[in-house]
Protein backbone atom coordinates (compact mmCIF):
# COMPACT_ATOMS: atom_id res chain seq x y z
CA UNK A 1 0.00 0.00 0.00
CA UNK A 2 2.71 2.35 0.63
CA UNK A 3 3.55 3.78 -2.96
CA UNK A 4 5.29 7.53 -1.91
CA UNK A 5 7.79 6.47 1.01
CA UNK A 6 9.57 2.80 1.21
CA UNK A 7 9.98 1.44 4.63
CA UNK A 8 13.95 1.52 3.24
CA UNK A 9 13.61 5.37 3.02
CA UNK A 10 11.93 5.81 6.46
CA UNK A 11 14.67 3.53 7.82
CA UNK A 12 17.54 5.79 6.31
CA UNK A 13 15.17 8.67 7.35
CA UNK A 14 15.24 7.41 11.04
CA UNK A 15 19.15 7.40 10.59
CA UNK A 16 19.52 10.75 9.63
CA UNK A 17 17.68 11.71 12.63
CA UNK A 18 19.36 9.43 15.16
CA UNK A 19 16.17 7.74 15.48
CA UNK A 20 16.25 4.22 16.46
CA UNK A 21 13.21 2.27 15.01
CA UNK A 22 12.65 -1.53 14.98
CA UNK A 23 11.28 -3.71 12.48
CA UNK A 24 7.94 -4.16 14.31
CA UNK A 25 7.43 -0.15 13.65
CA UNK A 26 8.42 0.27 10.44
CA UNK A 27 5.18 -0.15 8.63
CA UNK A 28 3.42 1.91 11.43
CA UNK A 29 5.74 4.81 10.47
CA UNK A 30 5.83 3.93 6.75
CA UNK A 31 2.13 4.56 6.32
CA UNK A 32 2.36 7.80 8.60
CA UNK A 33 4.69 9.23 5.99
CA UNK A 34 3.04 8.26 3.25
CA UNK A 35 -0.16 9.89 4.51
CA UNK A 36 2.20 13.17 5.38
CA UNK A 37 3.57 13.02 1.60
CA UNK A 38 0.41 12.34 0.60
CA UNK A 39 -0.78 16.05 2.49
CA UNK A 40 1.76 17.60 0.73
CA UNK A 41 1.27 16.86 -2.78
CA UNK A 42 -1.71 18.87 -2.80
CA UNK A 43 0.58 21.38 -3.20
CA UNK A 44 1.69 20.08 -6.65
CA UNK A 45 -2.17 20.93 -7.40
CA UNK A 46 -0.96 24.36 -7.70
CA UNK A 47 0.56 26.01 -11.37
CA UNK A 48 3.90 27.05 -10.51
CA UNK A 49 4.95 27.29 -14.21
CA UNK A 50 7.17 30.76 -14.25
CA UNK A 51 7.53 31.43 -10.94
CA UNK A 52 10.41 32.08 -9.49
CA UNK A 53 11.82 29.30 -6.37
CA UNK A 54 10.93 31.15 -3.06
CA UNK A 55 13.97 31.49 -0.88
CA UNK A 56 12.49 33.64 2.02
CA UNK A 57 9.49 33.91 2.91
CA UNK A 58 9.76 37.73 5.00
CA UNK A 59 9.69 40.64 1.99
CA UNK A 60 12.45 42.24 4.14
CA UNK A 61 15.56 42.53 2.12
CA UNK A 62 19.32 43.17 3.55
CA UNK A 63 18.11 42.94 6.79
CA UNK A 64 22.01 43.11 8.44
CA UNK A 65 23.42 43.61 12.07
CA UNK A 66 26.45 45.80 12.85
CA UNK A 67 29.51 43.69 13.25
CA UNK A 68 29.73 44.53 17.39
CA UNK A 69 30.30 42.09 19.87
CA UNK A 70 28.34 41.68 22.79
CA UNK A 71 27.97 38.97 25.96
CA UNK A 72 24.44 38.29 27.05
CA UNK A 73 26.62 36.28 30.25
CA UNK A 74 24.14 33.63 29.60
CA UNK A 75 26.59 31.13 30.19
CA UNK A 76 25.46 29.80 33.39
CA UNK A 77 21.33 29.86 32.62
CA UNK A 78 22.42 27.51 29.14
CA UNK A 79 24.27 25.25 31.01
CA UNK A 80 21.84 24.78 33.87
CA UNK A 81 19.64 23.43 30.91
CA UNK A 82 21.93 20.91 29.67
CA UNK A 83 21.99 17.46 30.52
CA UNK A 84 24.76 16.91 31.67
CA UNK A 85 27.87 19.37 32.56
CA UNK A 86 31.26 19.57 33.52
CA UNK A 87 33.53 22.25 34.51
CA UNK A 88 31.69 24.74 31.85
CA UNK A 89 31.41 21.82 29.02
CA UNK A 90 28.87 20.24 28.07
CA UNK A 91 28.99 16.72 28.57
CA UNK A 92 27.69 14.12 26.36
CA UNK A 93 28.43 10.44 26.06
CA UNK A 94 31.85 9.14 24.04
CA UNK A 95 31.02 10.40 19.95
CA UNK A 96 33.45 9.59 17.01
CA UNK A 97 35.06 12.22 16.58
CA UNK A 98 33.75 13.00 13.18
CA UNK A 99 34.12 17.08 13.45
CA UNK A 100 35.47 18.67 10.40
CA UNK A 101 32.99 16.11 8.40
CA UNK A 102 30.59 18.77 8.55
CA UNK A 103 31.94 21.99 7.39
CA UNK B 1 50.73 2.79 -17.75
CA UNK B 2 51.50 6.83 -16.90
CA UNK B 3 48.22 8.57 -14.95
CA UNK B 4 47.37 11.75 -14.32
CA UNK B 5 46.60 13.52 -10.96
CA UNK B 6 43.56 15.94 -10.53
CA UNK B 7 43.37 18.03 -7.01
CA UNK B 8 40.85 19.57 -5.76
CA UNK B 9 41.43 21.57 -2.40
CA UNK B 10 38.49 23.23 0.07
CA UNK B 11 40.25 25.90 2.43
CA UNK B 12 38.45 26.98 5.80
CA UNK B 13 39.66 30.30 6.30
CA UNK B 14 38.41 31.78 9.95
CA UNK B 15 37.41 35.99 9.74
CA UNK B 16 38.71 37.93 12.46
CA UNK B 17 35.20 39.48 13.28
CA UNK B 18 34.25 41.36 16.69
CA UNK B 19 31.04 38.92 16.90
CA UNK B 20 29.43 35.61 15.18
CA UNK B 21 28.18 35.32 12.15
CA UNK B 22 24.42 34.72 13.02
CA UNK B 23 24.79 36.25 16.72
CA UNK B 24 26.35 39.40 18.48
CA UNK B 25 28.21 36.74 20.68
CA UNK B 26 31.66 37.78 21.00
CA UNK B 27 34.65 36.01 18.70
CA UNK B 28 37.70 35.06 21.35
CA UNK B 29 39.47 32.22 21.47
CA UNK B 30 41.08 30.62 24.98
CA UNK B 31 37.94 31.92 26.99
CA UNK B 32 36.12 29.88 29.51
CA UNK B 33 34.30 27.28 27.62
CA UNK B 34 30.59 28.54 27.10
CA UNK B 35 31.28 31.81 28.23
CA UNK B 36 30.88 33.09 24.60
CA UNK B 37 27.81 31.64 24.16
CA UNK B 38 24.28 32.98 23.88
CA UNK B 39 20.34 31.20 23.16
CA UNK B 40 21.05 31.76 19.41
CA UNK B 41 24.63 29.95 19.82
CA UNK B 42 22.64 27.09 21.17
CA UNK B 43 19.64 27.03 18.67
CA UNK B 44 17.24 27.88 21.27
CA UNK B 45 13.48 27.55 20.30
CA UNK B 46 12.21 30.65 18.80
CA UNK B 47 15.18 32.57 18.30
CA UNK B 48 16.07 34.12 15.12
CA UNK B 49 19.64 34.62 13.70
CA UNK B 50 20.57 38.08 12.53
CA UNK B 51 22.87 38.40 9.66
CA UNK B 52 26.25 39.56 10.42
CA UNK B 53 27.21 42.90 7.87
CA UNK B 54 30.99 42.58 8.78
CA UNK B 55 31.09 39.23 7.50
CA UNK B 56 28.94 39.69 4.36
CA UNK B 57 31.78 42.53 3.74
CA UNK B 58 34.67 40.07 4.17
CA UNK B 59 32.97 37.76 1.98
CA UNK B 60 32.81 40.33 -0.67
CA UNK B 61 36.66 41.58 0.21
CA UNK B 62 37.95 37.72 -0.22
CA UNK B 63 35.92 37.79 -3.49
CA UNK B 64 36.91 40.68 -5.20
CA UNK B 65 40.78 39.56 -3.72
CA UNK B 66 40.21 36.21 -5.72
CA UNK B 67 39.22 37.84 -8.58
CA UNK B 68 35.62 35.99 -8.54
CA UNK B 69 32.57 37.24 -9.38
CA UNK B 70 30.29 38.70 -6.65
CA UNK B 71 26.81 36.98 -6.27
CA UNK B 72 24.04 40.08 -6.34
CA UNK B 73 21.70 38.08 -4.47
CA UNK B 74 23.07 35.72 -2.10
CA UNK B 75 20.85 33.76 0.39
CA UNK B 76 21.62 31.31 3.06
CA UNK B 77 20.78 27.27 3.13
CA UNK B 78 20.34 24.90 5.72
CA UNK B 79 22.56 22.03 5.91
CA UNK B 80 21.13 19.33 8.13
CA UNK B 81 23.34 16.96 10.75
CA UNK B 82 22.93 15.60 13.81
CA UNK B 83 26.46 16.38 15.80
CA UNK B 84 26.73 17.61 19.35
CA UNK B 85 29.49 20.21 17.94
CA UNK B 86 26.23 21.88 16.60
CA UNK B 87 22.58 22.01 18.95
CA UNK B 88 20.50 23.35 16.31
CA UNK B 89 21.44 19.97 13.95
CA UNK B 90 21.88 22.38 10.61
CA UNK B 91 24.33 24.68 9.61
CA UNK B 92 23.64 27.56 7.74
CA UNK B 93 26.04 27.61 5.59
CA UNK B 94 25.44 28.81 1.25
CA UNK B 95 24.68 25.89 -1.30
CA UNK B 96 22.60 27.43 -4.18
CA UNK B 97 24.01 31.37 -4.25
CA UNK B 98 27.41 31.58 -2.84
CA UNK B 99 28.61 34.95 -2.34
CA UNK B 100 31.19 34.44 -5.22
CA UNK B 101 32.08 32.21 -7.53
CA UNK B 102 34.66 31.74 -10.66
CA UNK B 103 37.75 33.36 -9.18
CA UNK B 104 41.70 32.44 -9.66
CA UNK B 105 45.32 32.25 -7.83
CA UNK B 106 48.40 32.40 -9.94
CA UNK B 107 50.64 30.02 -8.62
CA UNK B 108 54.30 29.73 -9.92
CA UNK B 109 56.09 26.16 -9.76
CA UNK B 110 59.69 25.39 -11.45
CA UNK B 111 59.17 28.61 -13.03
CA UNK B 112 56.12 27.76 -14.88
CA UNK B 113 53.14 30.24 -14.27
CA UNK B 114 49.44 28.61 -14.15
CA UNK B 115 45.86 29.95 -13.05
CA UNK B 116 44.16 27.53 -10.68
CA UNK B 117 40.23 28.35 -10.72
CA UNK B 118 38.03 28.88 -7.86
CA UNK B 119 34.82 27.19 -8.25
CA UNK B 120 33.07 29.00 -5.23
CA UNK B 121 33.21 30.56 -2.20
CA UNK B 122 30.74 30.28 1.27
CA UNK B 123 30.12 32.80 4.01
CA UNK B 124 29.13 30.03 6.91
CA UNK B 125 29.09 29.46 10.70
CA UNK B 126 31.71 27.33 12.13
CA UNK B 127 31.08 24.65 14.57
CA UNK B 128 31.60 24.06 18.10
CA UNK B 129 34.47 22.04 19.66
CA UNK B 130 34.33 18.42 20.91
CA UNK B 131 37.18 17.17 23.31
CA UNK B 132 36.89 13.44 23.82
CA UNK B 133 37.55 10.89 26.83
CA UNK B 134 37.55 7.47 27.60
CA UNK B 135 34.04 7.81 29.65
CA UNK B 136 32.96 11.12 27.67
CA UNK B 137 32.95 14.04 24.90
CA UNK B 138 33.23 17.06 26.15
CA UNK B 139 31.41 20.34 23.81
CA UNK B 140 32.62 23.60 24.23
CA UNK B 141 29.91 26.39 22.05
CA UNK B 142 32.59 29.08 21.92
CA UNK B 143 33.49 28.40 18.26
CA UNK B 144 29.96 28.13 17.20
CA UNK B 145 28.42 30.37 14.87
CA UNK B 146 32.77 31.67 14.83
CA UNK B 147 31.85 33.19 10.72
CA UNK B 148 34.04 31.39 7.91
CA UNK B 149 34.82 31.56 4.44
CA UNK B 150 34.82 28.11 2.67
CA UNK B 151 37.14 28.54 -0.82
CA UNK B 152 36.46 25.57 -2.85
CA UNK B 153 38.98 25.47 -5.90
CA UNK B 154 38.75 23.46 -9.36
CA UNK B 155 40.08 20.34 -10.04
CA UNK B 156 42.59 22.15 -12.11
CA UNK B 157 45.80 21.14 -9.68
CA UNK B 158 47.60 18.35 -11.22
CA UNK B 159 50.54 18.06 -8.41
CA UNK B 160 51.30 17.98 -5.08
CA UNK B 161 53.46 20.96 -5.94
CA UNK B 162 50.89 23.09 -6.94
CA UNK B 163 48.91 22.21 -4.27
CA UNK B 164 51.19 23.94 -1.83
CA UNK B 165 51.90 26.70 -4.01
CA UNK B 166 47.71 27.27 -4.38
CA UNK B 167 47.94 27.14 -0.51
CA UNK B 168 50.93 29.35 0.29
CA UNK B 169 49.64 32.26 -2.38
CA UNK B 170 45.99 31.75 -1.31
CA UNK B 171 46.99 32.44 2.24
CA UNK B 172 48.98 35.16 1.36
CA UNK B 173 46.47 37.10 -0.87
CA UNK B 174 43.92 36.58 2.17
CA UNK B 175 46.54 37.61 4.75
CA UNK B 176 46.83 40.87 2.92
CA UNK B 177 42.73 41.53 3.17
CA UNK B 178 43.24 41.39 6.74
CA UNK B 179 40.24 39.32 6.83
CA UNK B 180 42.04 36.58 9.06
CA UNK B 181 45.01 35.72 10.27
CA UNK B 182 44.96 32.44 8.44
CA UNK B 183 47.40 30.57 10.54
CA UNK B 184 47.19 26.46 9.76
CA UNK B 185 48.71 26.07 13.52
CA UNK B 186 45.81 27.96 15.30
CA UNK B 187 43.11 26.80 13.11
CA UNK B 188 42.13 29.96 11.24
CA UNK B 189 42.73 28.28 7.78
CA UNK B 190 41.85 24.43 7.54
CA UNK B 191 42.45 22.44 4.53
CA UNK B 192 40.65 19.32 3.13
CA UNK B 193 41.61 17.69 -0.14
CA UNK B 194 40.46 15.37 -2.63
CA UNK B 195 42.94 13.62 -5.08
CA UNK B 196 41.96 11.21 -7.84
CA UNK B 197 43.93 9.99 -10.56
CA UNK B 198 43.45 7.93 -14.31
CA UNK B 199 45.02 7.11 -17.12
CA UNK B 200 46.24 9.45 -19.48
CA UNK B 201 43.93 9.75 -22.16
CA UNK B 202 41.15 8.42 -19.98
CA UNK B 203 38.02 11.16 -20.06
CA UNK B 204 36.12 11.00 -16.94
CA UNK B 205 37.87 11.61 -13.66
CA UNK B 206 39.12 8.17 -11.62
CA UNK B 207 37.40 8.20 -7.83
CA UNK B 208 38.47 10.13 -5.17
CA UNK B 209 39.47 10.37 -1.92
CA UNK B 210 39.16 12.97 0.51
CA UNK B 211 41.47 13.64 3.11
CA UNK B 212 40.66 15.83 6.14
CA UNK B 213 42.16 18.67 8.20
CA UNK B 214 45.85 17.80 7.51
CA UNK B 215 47.48 20.62 9.94
CA UNK B 216 50.40 22.12 7.58
CA UNK B 217 51.20 22.92 4.01
CA UNK B 218 54.13 20.51 3.87
CA UNK B 219 52.12 17.57 5.29
CA UNK B 220 49.32 18.57 3.00
CA UNK B 221 51.94 18.28 0.07
CA UNK B 222 53.31 14.86 1.74
CA UNK B 223 50.33 13.26 1.83
CA UNK B 224 48.91 14.19 -1.91
CA UNK B 225 52.28 12.63 -2.98
CA UNK B 226 51.92 9.43 -0.92
CA UNK B 227 48.51 8.95 -1.74
CA UNK B 228 49.37 9.10 -6.11
CA UNK B 229 51.32 7.03 -5.11
CA UNK B 230 49.15 4.80 -3.42
CA UNK B 231 46.47 5.12 -6.13
CA UNK B 232 48.74 4.04 -8.59
CA UNK B 233 49.71 0.84 -7.09
CA UNK B 234 46.24 0.03 -6.32
CA UNK B 235 45.70 0.32 -10.13
CA UNK B 236 48.37 -1.36 -11.19
CA UNK B 237 48.18 -4.31 -9.07
CA UNK B 238 44.30 -4.53 -10.17
CA UNK B 239 42.80 -2.86 -7.86
CA UNK B 240 40.08 -0.28 -7.31
CA UNK B 241 40.21 2.97 -5.69
CA UNK B 242 37.62 3.44 -3.59
CA UNK B 243 35.75 6.21 -2.32
CA UNK B 244 37.05 7.29 1.24
CA UNK B 245 38.12 9.18 3.71
CA UNK B 246 41.80 8.86 4.50
CA UNK B 247 43.83 10.56 7.13
CA UNK B 248 47.72 11.60 7.21
CA UNK B 249 50.11 10.14 9.98
CA UNK B 250 52.62 12.53 10.26
CA UNK B 251 54.83 10.03 12.37
CA UNK B 252 54.87 7.68 9.48
CA UNK B 253 54.44 9.55 6.49
CA UNK B 254 51.32 7.54 5.05
CA UNK B 255 47.84 7.95 4.47
CA UNK B 256 45.29 5.69 6.80
CA UNK B 257 42.14 4.78 5.96
CA UNK B 258 39.33 6.75 8.03
CA UNK B 259 35.95 5.01 6.63
CA UNK B 260 34.35 4.12 3.15
CA UNK B 261 32.27 6.18 1.96
CA UNK B 262 28.36 4.78 1.40
CA UNK B 263 26.24 6.77 -0.51
CA UNK B 264 26.04 10.31 -1.41
CA UNK B 265 25.80 12.74 2.07
CA UNK B 266 22.40 13.35 2.65
CA UNK B 267 22.48 17.00 4.15
CA UNK B 268 19.13 18.19 2.98
CA UNK B 269 19.76 21.01 1.92
CA UNK B 270 17.63 24.01 2.02
CA UNK B 271 16.96 27.25 1.86
CA UNK B 272 16.90 28.90 5.15
CA UNK B 273 14.03 30.35 6.10
CA UNK B 274 15.35 32.51 9.43
CA UNK B 275 17.32 34.96 7.45
CA UNK B 276 16.25 37.36 4.50
CA UNK B 277 17.92 37.18 1.02
CA UNK B 278 20.70 39.61 0.97
CA UNK B 279 21.00 42.06 -2.23
CA UNK B 280 24.28 42.89 -2.91
CA UNK B 281 24.49 46.62 -4.33
CA UNK B 282 27.17 47.51 -7.17
CA UNK B 283 28.29 50.50 -4.70
CA UNK B 284 29.01 48.69 -2.20
CA UNK B 285 31.27 46.33 -4.24
CA UNK B 286 33.01 49.35 -5.14
CA UNK B 287 33.51 50.70 -2.12
CA UNK B 288 35.02 47.56 -0.98
CA UNK B 289 36.76 47.15 -3.82
CA UNK B 290 38.82 50.33 -2.85
CA UNK B 291 39.54 49.32 0.60
CA UNK B 292 41.23 46.42 -0.99
CA UNK B 293 44.96 47.18 0.28
CA UNK B 294 47.69 46.15 -3.12
CA UNK B 295 48.37 42.16 -3.15
CA UNK B 296 51.57 40.82 -2.36
CA UNK B 297 51.93 39.70 -6.39
CA UNK B 298 51.70 43.26 -7.14
CA UNK B 299 54.02 44.18 -4.36
CA UNK B 300 56.27 41.29 -5.50
CA UNK B 301 56.82 43.09 -8.86
CA UNK B 302 57.01 46.46 -7.47
CA UNK B 303 60.16 45.26 -5.15
CA UNK B 304 61.79 43.24 -7.69
CA UNK B 305 61.20 45.43 -10.97
CA UNK B 306 62.02 49.04 -9.06
CA UNK B 307 63.73 48.11 -5.80
CA UNK B 308 66.41 45.67 -7.42
CA UNK B 309 65.77 42.54 -4.89
CA UNK B 310 65.37 39.36 -5.39
CA UNK B 311 62.53 37.35 -6.15
CA UNK B 312 63.38 35.16 -3.62
CA UNK B 313 63.65 38.25 -0.94
CA UNK B 314 60.73 39.77 -2.52
CA UNK B 315 58.84 36.22 -1.53
CA UNK B 316 59.76 36.31 1.85
CA UNK B 317 59.17 40.04 2.15
CA UNK B 318 55.48 39.51 1.33
CA UNK B 319 54.76 36.59 3.45
CA UNK B 320 52.86 39.14 5.72
CA UNK B 321 51.38 42.37 4.88
CA UNK B 322 52.78 43.59 8.00
CA UNK B 323 56.35 42.63 7.08
CA UNK B 324 55.68 43.83 3.38
CA UNK B 325 53.83 47.14 5.18
CA UNK B 326 57.34 47.55 7.48
CA UNK B 327 59.44 46.79 4.45
CA UNK B 328 57.91 50.18 2.61
CA UNK B 329 58.15 52.22 5.22
CA UNK B 330 61.66 51.43 5.55
CA UNK B 331 62.14 52.54 1.71
CA UNK B 332 60.85 55.85 2.55
CA UNK B 333 62.98 56.38 5.29
CA UNK B 334 65.58 56.03 2.77
CA UNK B 335 66.96 52.16 3.73
CA UNK B 336 69.11 50.72 0.91
CA UNK B 337 66.01 48.14 -0.60
CA UNK B 338 69.11 45.06 0.07
CA UNK B 339 70.05 45.53 3.23
CA UNK B 340 66.93 46.24 4.63
CA UNK B 341 65.36 42.87 2.74
CA UNK B 342 68.40 41.06 4.24
CA UNK B 343 67.72 42.41 7.61
CA UNK B 344 64.24 41.56 7.48
CA UNK B 345 64.77 38.03 6.58
CA UNK B 346 67.96 37.78 8.62
CA UNK B 347 68.09 39.42 12.53
CA UNK B 348 64.44 40.63 12.79
CA UNK B 349 62.99 37.34 11.68
CA UNK B 350 65.46 35.40 14.26
CA UNK B 351 64.41 37.82 16.66
CA UNK B 352 60.69 37.13 15.71
CA UNK B 353 61.41 33.38 16.16
CA UNK B 354 63.14 33.63 19.05
CA UNK B 355 60.64 35.65 21.29
CA UNK B 356 57.65 33.97 19.28
CA UNK B 357 56.28 37.33 18.69
CA UNK B 358 54.64 38.91 15.55
CA UNK B 359 56.64 41.91 13.82
CA UNK B 360 53.80 44.49 15.08
CA UNK B 361 54.53 43.50 18.83
CA UNK B 362 57.79 44.21 18.80
CA UNK B 363 59.53 47.47 19.41
CA UNK B 364 61.17 47.46 16.36
CA UNK B 365 60.25 50.37 14.23
CA UNK B 366 60.92 50.50 10.46
CA UNK B 367 62.50 54.04 11.04
CA UNK B 368 65.07 52.57 13.68
CA UNK B 369 66.05 49.74 11.38
CA UNK B 370 65.82 52.10 8.14
CA UNK B 371 68.64 54.66 10.40
CA UNK B 372 70.43 51.29 11.26
CA UNK B 373 70.91 50.43 7.94
CA UNK B 374 71.97 54.81 6.76
CA UNK B 375 74.52 54.08 9.14
CA UNK B 376 75.79 50.76 7.69
CA UNK B 377 75.43 52.25 4.52
CA UNK B 378 77.49 55.41 4.64
CA UNK B 379 80.48 53.24 6.50
CA UNK B 380 79.25 55.16 10.24
CA UNK B 381 78.96 51.63 12.13
CA UNK B 382 80.46 48.05 10.58
CA UNK B 383 77.99 45.16 10.04
CA UNK B 384 79.35 44.00 13.14
CA UNK B 385 78.92 46.86 15.35
CA UNK B 386 75.45 46.84 13.71
CA UNK B 387 74.67 43.44 16.09
CA UNK B 388 74.92 45.63 19.06
CA UNK B 389 72.75 48.48 17.23
CA UNK B 390 69.90 45.85 16.45
CA UNK B 391 69.63 44.85 20.03
CA UNK B 392 69.41 48.58 20.80
CA UNK B 393 66.74 48.93 18.60
CA UNK B 394 64.43 45.94 19.54
CA UNK B 395 64.47 47.92 22.88
CA UNK B 396 62.94 50.62 21.28
CA UNK B 397 66.07 52.97 21.60
CA UNK B 398 67.27 55.38 18.71
CA UNK B 399 70.26 54.03 16.51
CA UNK B 400 72.32 57.02 16.39
CA UNK B 401 71.76 58.25 19.90
CA UNK B 402 73.06 54.60 20.79
CA UNK B 403 75.88 54.79 18.63
CA UNK B 404 76.88 58.18 19.82
CA UNK B 405 76.48 57.10 23.48
CA UNK B 406 78.41 54.25 23.23
CA UNK B 407 81.34 56.28 20.97
CA UNK B 408 80.49 53.08 18.09
CA UNK B 409 82.16 55.17 15.55
CA UNK B 410 83.95 53.68 12.85
CA UNK B 411 86.76 54.44 11.75
CA UNK B 412 87.06 55.37 8.32
CA UNK B 413 89.00 58.16 7.97
CA UNK B 414 92.35 57.18 5.97
CA UNK B 415 94.56 59.73 7.30
CA UNK B 416 93.73 58.57 10.85
CA UNK B 417 94.35 54.98 9.59
CA UNK B 418 97.55 55.37 7.97
CA UNK B 419 100.03 55.48 10.28
CA UNK B 420 98.53 52.31 11.98
CA UNK B 421 98.53 50.42 8.45
CA UNK B 422 102.23 51.40 8.35
CA UNK B 423 102.64 50.16 11.95
CA UNK B 424 101.02 46.83 10.92
CA UNK B 425 102.66 46.66 7.10
CA UNK B 426 105.99 47.12 9.00
CA UNK B 427 105.80 44.95 11.81
CA UNK B 428 104.74 41.57 9.68
CA UNK B 429 107.49 41.50 6.69
CA UNK B 430 106.55 37.44 6.70
CA UNK B 431 102.84 38.29 5.96
CA UNK B 432 103.88 40.84 3.29
CA UNK B 433 105.70 38.47 1.40
CA UNK B 434 103.01 36.00 1.68
CA UNK B 435 101.03 38.48 -0.18
CA UNK B 436 103.83 39.47 -2.56
CA UNK B 437 103.22 35.29 -3.25
CA UNK B 438 99.74 35.01 -3.50
CA UNK B 439 98.56 33.96 -0.23
CA UNK B 440 95.13 35.97 0.14
CA UNK B 441 95.21 34.54 3.76
CA UNK B 442 97.63 37.36 4.66
CA UNK B 443 95.73 39.97 4.13
CA UNK B 444 93.04 38.61 6.72
CA UNK B 445 95.50 38.82 9.11
CA UNK B 446 96.70 41.96 8.64
CA UNK B 447 93.48 43.45 9.04
CA UNK B 448 92.73 41.51 12.13
CA UNK B 449 96.14 42.99 13.58
CA UNK B 450 94.65 46.65 12.46
CA UNK B 451 91.44 45.60 14.26
CA UNK B 452 92.95 44.47 16.95
CA UNK B 453 94.62 47.69 17.52
CA UNK B 454 91.82 50.36 16.78
CA UNK B 455 89.06 47.89 19.77
CA UNK B 456 87.17 46.65 16.32
CA UNK B 457 86.53 50.45 15.40
CA UNK B 458 88.54 50.60 11.99
CA UNK B 459 86.64 50.22 8.97
CA UNK B 460 87.29 46.97 7.73
CA UNK B 461 86.87 48.00 3.76
CA UNK B 462 88.74 50.94 4.08
CA UNK B 463 91.68 49.01 5.99
CA UNK B 464 91.90 46.28 3.21
CA UNK B 465 91.52 48.94 0.41
CA UNK B 466 94.35 50.70 2.65
CA UNK B 467 96.97 47.76 2.74
CA UNK B 468 96.65 46.96 -0.65
CA UNK B 469 97.93 50.37 -1.93
CA UNK B 470 100.49 50.52 0.58
CA UNK B 471 101.71 47.04 -0.11
CA UNK B 472 101.81 47.10 -3.71
CA UNK B 473 104.24 50.57 -3.37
Amino acid sequence: MTEKISEDQVKHVAELAKLKINDDQLPYFTTQLDKIIGLFETLSEVDTEGVEPTSSVTDQVNVMRDDVAENWHQQQALLDNAPDTQDGYIRVPTIIDESGDNN
Amino acid sequence: MNFQTTIGLEVHVELKTNSKIFSPSPVEFGDTPNANTNVIDWGYPGVLPTTNKGVVHDGIMAGLALHAQIEPNPHFDRKNYFYPDNPKAYQITQSETPIAHDGWVEIEVDGQKKKIGIAEMHIEEDAGKNTHESEHSFVDLNRQGTPLIEIVSKPDIASADEAYAYLEQLRQIVQFTGISDVKMEEGSMRVDTNISIRPVGQKEFGTKVEMKNINSFNYVRKSLEYEEQRQQRVIMSGGVIQQETRRFDETTGKTVLMRVKEGSDDYRYFPEPDLPVLTISQDWIDQINQELPEPPAKRREHYVNELGITDYDAMVITQTKEMSDFYDQMIKAGADAKLAANYLQGDVNAYMNDNQVELQDTKITPEHLAMMIKLISDGTISSKMAKKVFKAITKGDDPKAFVEEKGMVQLSDPAKLQPIVDDVVSANPQSVEDFHNGKDRAIGFLVGQIMKQTHGKANPQVVNKMLKESMSK
